[in-house]
C-alpha cells in the first residue's frame, strides 16, 4: 500500500514537471503575440502543442526541429505561394493536425511538398487538406509514422509535371490509413519502404496508379478503393505484399489494369474484387503468388498472364461476366486454376458433389488472337469466333491445354 | 398501303408460324431465366440469339411470305392500288408480326421474372431494338431476294446463303483479313467492313454494352473515339436504319418494273 | 374504250408481243384469241399495268395508263387462275376486296346465282378449284365498272355455272359495257363474241368478226377456222 502511494507521488512529480511545458500551450494567431507559425514553433518547447488560430498564414519552409505538436480545430490555410516545400519534419514525434495546406512550389530539379519527413520517427499526420500541391506528404527515410484522414484533391495533368500525394522513399513501418487521394500522379507511392500497412483509403483518377509498390516487402494494404486511375495499382519488383479486400474498380483505357504485378513473389491476394477495369490483374513475372476468393466482374480481361510466372494458385475466386476470363501468351502453363466459379461454364454436375463434372478451359482461343491482332477485338462474340473457340477447347493448339479448372465450382464463392 | 399491311398482319397473326415463332420465344425466354434465374447472364446469351436466329428466321420467313403469299399479292395487283403500297404494306406486315412475336415472347418471361426492377433494363431493351431491327432488315433483304427470283427453290437457297454469309462467313473472311494485314493500320477497315454487315454491327451495338471495358482496351484512336463516347451508339443505330431504309427502297424500286 | 399503241414487251430474250396496235370500241364483247403462248394474257396484263411494257402506250378513254395503277378503279378483272389467300374465308375476302377497292358493290345476287352461300364461312384453300372460280367471279362482277377483263372465265366451271356466266355477260354487255375475254373454248367465244382479235406471234393477226374469220378462212365453225390458221402458219 505503501509502495503504490510512492509510485502514484512519483507519477505525480513527473508529470507536473511536465505540465508548464506541455499543457501550456503556445497560441499562433493574427492578432496573438506570436503572428506566424514559424515563430511559434521557435518559442516552442519539445513536447509542447502550438495551437493556429483561423486565418492564412502565407508560409513556407516551416521547419519543426523538435517533438511538438503542431495543432488547429478551426480554419487555417498555410498557402506557401508555390515557392518551396511548405513543412519539413525535421525531429521524431511530431504531430501536425488538421490543416489546410496549397501552393506548393513545382520543380524539375526538387521534389517539393506539402509537408515533408525526413529521417525521423514516431510522426503522426492527420486531418489534413491539400490543395494544388505537387507532392503532397514526402516520407524520407521516416519510420513509425501515421498518415491518418489526409484529403488530397490534386490538378495534375501531365505525368512529368505533377507529383504523387503520399510518397513514401526508405519509409518502414508507416500506417496509412483513411485518407482520400484524387488527381495527383499517384496515390499512393512506396518505394524501397517494408512493413507499412495502407488500408481503407480511397485512391481516384489519379494519373498513373492509385497505389505503386516498387522495390518494398512485407507491406500489407486492405479496404482500400482504387477507381479509374490511369491504373489501379502497381506491384513491382517486391515480396511478400498482402492484398486484401481492396475494390479494383472503373479502371479503364488502352493500358489500364485494376492491378498490375510485375517481378513479384510470394504474395496474397484474397478477397477483392475486381470490377469493371480493362484488365483485371495484368501479371508478368510472378512466382507463387495465391489468389483466393476475389471477384472478377464484368472486366475486359480478369486476369492476362504476360509469361514466366510459376506456381501461382488460383482457386476460389468467381469469374463473372468477364469478355475473357484468362488470357495466356505462351502454350506453357505452371500454374493451377481448381475450383473457382466461372458464369462461362456450361458443364453440368451430375453426382451432385459442387464441381462440375467436365473441366473448364478459361482461356480461349480468341483472346490469343486478340493478344496477336488487337484490331480482331471487333469480333467478340461472333458466330464464327464461338466456333473457332469451340474447336480450340476440343483440341488445343495455341493455347495451354493443361490449363483448366478440373473442378469448377457450380456455386458462386460467397 | 395501311389496309395491305393490315390485311397482311392479320392474315400472318393467325398463320401457325406466327405461333411457332412466338411460343419458341417464350419457351427460351423462361427456360433461360429458369436456368440462370440471373438477369445479366440470360441477356448474354440472348444477345446470340439475336444477333444469329433472329436474322435467320426473319430471312427465312421473310421469302416464305412472299411465295407463299404470291396469289394475294396477284388478287392486289388487279385492284387499284399502288404497287409499292402493295410490296411495302405487305413488308410491313410480316416484320411486324415478326418483331411483335419477338417483343412479346422474349419480354413476357422477363417482364415476370422482374426485369423493370433490374438493373438489365435498358441492356435489355437494346436487345430487343436490336432484334427488332435485325427482323426488319432481315425481311427487307428477303423480299428483296424473292422479288428478283421466281424460282421458290433458288429463293430460297439465296436467302440462306445471304444468312449464312453474313452471320459467319463474312466474319471469317474478316478476321482472316485482320490477320493477314496485322501490319498495316486496320483502324478504319475494321469499323468499315463492320458497317457493312448488319449483323455485326447489331452485335457490337450489343457489346458496347456488355463487352465496354474490353473494347477500350484497345489504343486506336477511331476505335475509342467510336466506342468511348455515344457517338458509337447512335451511328450504330443510324447504320441499322440505313439497312433497312436502302432494301425497303429497293422493293419499292423493284416492285415498280416487274411484270406479274 | 381502250387503245393500244404499238405495244412491245419481251421476257428476257423471249419476244411476246412485237408491236400491237390496238382499238377496242366503247360496247360489246371483244374477243382475244390466240395459241398458247401467244400473248394473251400479256396483253391483258399490260392493259391492267401488271406487266409493264417495253415500248407502246395504253389509253382507257383517252387516258394514258399510270404506272400508279388507280386507273384500275373502273376496271374489273378476272384473273386466269383463281389463287387466293389459303387462310381467309369466302366472305372475309370478298370484304376485303370491297375494303381495299372501296366502292359499292352488289355480292349478294351473284353469290345467290352461284350457289356459293354454303361456301362462304370455309376457308379457300379447302375449296374445289370450279367453287374457286365462282368466287373470282364473285370478286370480279360485283363491282359495276365499265371495263370488265376476263381471262379464261370458264375454266373449271360445270355447265349450270357456265350458262349462268354466259347470262351474266349478257346481262352486263346490255348495260352497254366494254367487255374483254380471252378463252380457249370456241363454242363460249362464239356464242358471245361481237368481234375477235387473233394474236399469234406477238402480232395482230385478225381482228373483225366472227363472221369475216369464217368467210376468210372458209370454214363454217370458228375451231375450224383457227386451226386452219394454225396450220397455214406452220406450214
Amino acid at each position: 500500500m505503501q509502495k503504490a502511494a510512492q509510485y502514484s507521488l512519483l507519477l505525480l512529480f513527473v508529470f507536473s514537471s511536465h505540465f508548464s511545458s506541455v499543457f501550456s500551450q503556445i497560441e499562433v494567431c493574427k492578432t496573438c503575440p506570436i503572428k506566424t507559425i514559424k515563430e511559434g514553433i521557435k518559442q516552442a518547447k519539445p513536447h509542447q502543442k502550438v495551437t493556429v488560430k483561423a486565418g492564412v498564414y502565407k508560409e513556407h519552409m516551416i521547419l519543426i526541429d523538435k517533438p511538438i505538436t503542431l495543432f488547429t480545430n478551426e480554419k487555417v490555410t498555410i498557402d506557401g505561394e508555390d515557392k518551396d516545400d511548405i513543412i519539413q519534419v525535421l525531429a521524431d514525434s511530431v504531430t501536425i493536425d488538421g490543416f489546410k495546406i496549397i501552393n506548393v512550389g513545382s520543380s524539375h530539379v526538387t521534389d517539393y511538398s506539402a509537408i515533408r519527413v525526413d529521417r525521423s520517427k514516431h510522426f503522426l499526420i492527420q486531418n489534413i487538406e491539400l490543395r494544388n500541391i505537387f507532392f503532397g506528404i514526402m516520407l524520407a527515410k521516416a519510420k513509425h509514422g501515421t498518415i491518418r484522414n489526409v484529403n488530397v484533391y490534386g490538378d495534375a495533368v501531365h505525368q512529368h509535371s505533377s507529383g504523387n500525394a503520399i510518397h513514401l522513399w526508405h519509409s518502414n513501418h508507416i500506417l496509412i490509413e483513411h485518407n482520400t487521394l484524387v488527381k495527383s500522379r499517384d496515390g499512393i507511392y512506396l518505394e524501397f519502404s517494408d512493413d507499412c500497412i495502407i488500408s481503407n483509403n480511397l485512391s481516384k483518377d489519379n494519373l498513373r496508379y492509385g497505389l505503386h509498390f516498387m522495390f518494398s516487402n512485407r507491406d500489407e494494404y486492405r479496404n482500400n478503393t482504387f477507381e479509374n486511375n490511369g491504373a489501379g495499382v502497381a506491384v513491382m519488383f517486391s515480396k511478400e505484399i498482402q492484398m486484401h479486400d481492396n475494390h479494383f474498380q472503373f479502371n479503364w483505357g488502352s493500358a489500364s489494369y485494376g492491378l498490375l504485378l510485375k517481378e513479384i513473389n510470394d504474395a496474397d491476394i484474397v478477397g477483392n474484387t475486381f470490377e469493371q477495369n480493362t484488365i483485371g490483374i495484368n501479371v508478368e513475372g510472378t512466382n507463387r503468388i495465391n489468389y483466393k476468393n476475389n471477384t472478377f466482374k464484368r472486366n475486359g480481361w480478369a486476369i492476362k498472364v504476360n509469361g514466366a510466372c510459376y506456381e501461382n494458385v488460383f482457386t476460389q475466386n468467381n469469374f463473372l461476366y468477364n469478355s475473357f476470363d484468362v488470357s495466356y501468351n505462351s502454350k506453357m502453363n505452371n500454374n493451377s486454376f481448381n475450383e473457382n466459379f466461372w458464369s462461362g461454364y456450361t458443364g453440368y454436375d451430375l453426382d451432385d458433389n459442387g464441381f462440375g463434372d467436365i473441366p473448364y478451359r478459361p482461356v480461349k482461343l480468341f483472346s490469343y488472337v486478340v493478344n496477336r491482332t488487337p484490331n480482331t477485338i471487333i469480333l467478340m462474340r461472333s458466330l464464327f469466333v464461338d466456333i473457332i473457340d469451340f474447336s480450340e477447347s476440343v483440341s488445343p493448339a495455341f493455347t495451354p491445354d493443361n490449363l483448366m479448372d478440373e473442378r469448377p465450382l457450380m456455386k458462386q464463392v460467397k | 398501303m395501311l389496309k395491305i399491311l393490315k390485311y397482311s398482319f392479320y392474315d400472318l397473326i393467325r398463320s401457325r408460324w406466327s405461333y411457332v415463332y412466338l411460343l419458341f420465344y417464350l419457351i427460351l425466354g423462361f427456360v433461360l431465366l429458369f436456368l440462370n434465374n440471373d438477369l445479366s447472364k440470360a441477356v448474354i446469351t440472348l444477345m446470340n440469339v439475336i444477333i444469329i436466329l433472329v436474322p435467320l428466321i426473319g430471312t427465312i420467313f421473310g421469302v416464305m411470305y412472299y411465295y407463299n403469299s404470291k396469289e394475294f399479292t396477284e388478287l392486289l395487283l388487279a385492284q387499284p392500288i399502288k404497287r409499292s403500297s402493295i410490296f411495302i404494306g405487305q413488308y410491313l406486315g410480316v416484320a411486324l408480326s415478326l418483331v411483335m412475336s419477338l417483343v412479346i415472347g422474349l419480354g413476357l418471361p422477363f417482364v415476370l421474372y422482374g426485369l423493370f426492377e433490374s438493373s438489365a433494363i435498358w441492356d435489355f431493351s437494346l436487345l430487343l431494338i436490336t432484334g427488332a431491327m435485325l427482323t426488319m432488315i432481315f425481311t427487307a433483304l428477303a423480299f428483296n431476294i424473292a422479288l428478283y427470283n421466281e424460282n421458290k427453290i433458288k429463293g430460297f437457297s439465296y436467302a440462306i446463303l445471304l444468312w449464312l454469309f453474313l452471320a459467319v462467313i463474312y466474319d471469317g473472311l474478316f478476321l482472316l483479313s485482320l490477320i493477314i494485314f496485322e501490319t498495316y493500320p486496320l483502324d478504319k477497315f475494321t469499323l468499315i467492313a463492320t458497317v457493312f454487315n448488319p449483323i455485326d454491327l447489331s452485335r457490337i451495338l450489343i457489346l458496347l454494352k456488355l463487352d465496354i471495358s474490353a473494347l477500350l482496351g484497345y489504343t486506336g484512336a477511331i476505335f475509342n473515339q467510336f466506342f468511348g463516347t455515344s457517338i458509337g451508339l447512335f451511328s450504330a443505330l443510324g447504320m441499322l436504319l440505313l439497312w433497312i431504309i436502302l432494301p425497303v427502297w429497293n422493293i419499292k424500286r423493284k416492285a415498280q418494273k416487274k411484270d406479274f | 374504250m381502250i387503245k393500244i399503241d404499238n405495244l412491245h414487251k419481251k421476257y428476257g430474250k423471249n419476244k411476246i408481243l412485237t408491236g400491237v396496235d390496238l382499238e377496242i370500241p366503247e360496247k360489246g364483247i371483244f374477243a382475244i384469241l390466240g395459241p398458247n403462248g401467244s400473248g394473251k394474257t400479256t396483253m391483258i396484263k399490260s392493259i391492267l399495268g401488271m406487266v409493264v411494257p417495253e415500248k407502246g402506250d395504253i389509253f382507257i378513254d383517252g387516258q394514258k395508263t399510270h404506272s400508279n395503277g388507280l386507273y384500275r378503279k373502273n376496271i374489273d378483272y378476272l384473273p386466269q387462275i383463281a389463287n387466293f389467300p389459303g387462310n381467309l374465308g369466302v366472305k372475309e375476302l370478298i370484304k376485303m376486296i370491297k375494303d381495299l377497292r372501296d366502292t359499292k358493290a352488289d355480292e349478294n345476287a351473284l353469290i345467290q346465282r352461284f350457289g356459293l352461300t354454303p361456301f362462304l364461312d370455309k376457308k379457300l384453300s379447302n375449296l374445289s378449284g370450279g367453287t374457286k372460280q365462282k368466287v373470282n367471279l364473285v370478286l370480279t362482277f360485283m363491282f359495276d365498272s365499265q371495263i370488265i377483263i376476263l381471262d379464261e372465265p370458264t375454266t373449271g366451271l360445270d355447265p349450270v355455272a357456265l350458262l349462268n356466266l354466259k347470262e351474266l355477260i349478257a346481262e352486263e354487255k346490255a348495260k352497254g359495257k366494254t367487255i374483254l375475254v380471252t378463252s380457249h373454248i370456241m363454242s363460249f367465244v362464239e356464242g358471245i363474241a361481237d368481234e375477235i382479235v387473233f394474236l399469234l406471234e406477238g402480232k395482230i393477226y385478225f381482228k373483225g368478226s366472227i363472221q369475216q374469220l369464217r368467210e376468210k378462212t372458209n370454214e363454217v365453225d370458228l375451231e375450224h377456222a383457227i386451226a386452219n390458221i394454225l396450220k397455214e402458219n406452220n406450214a
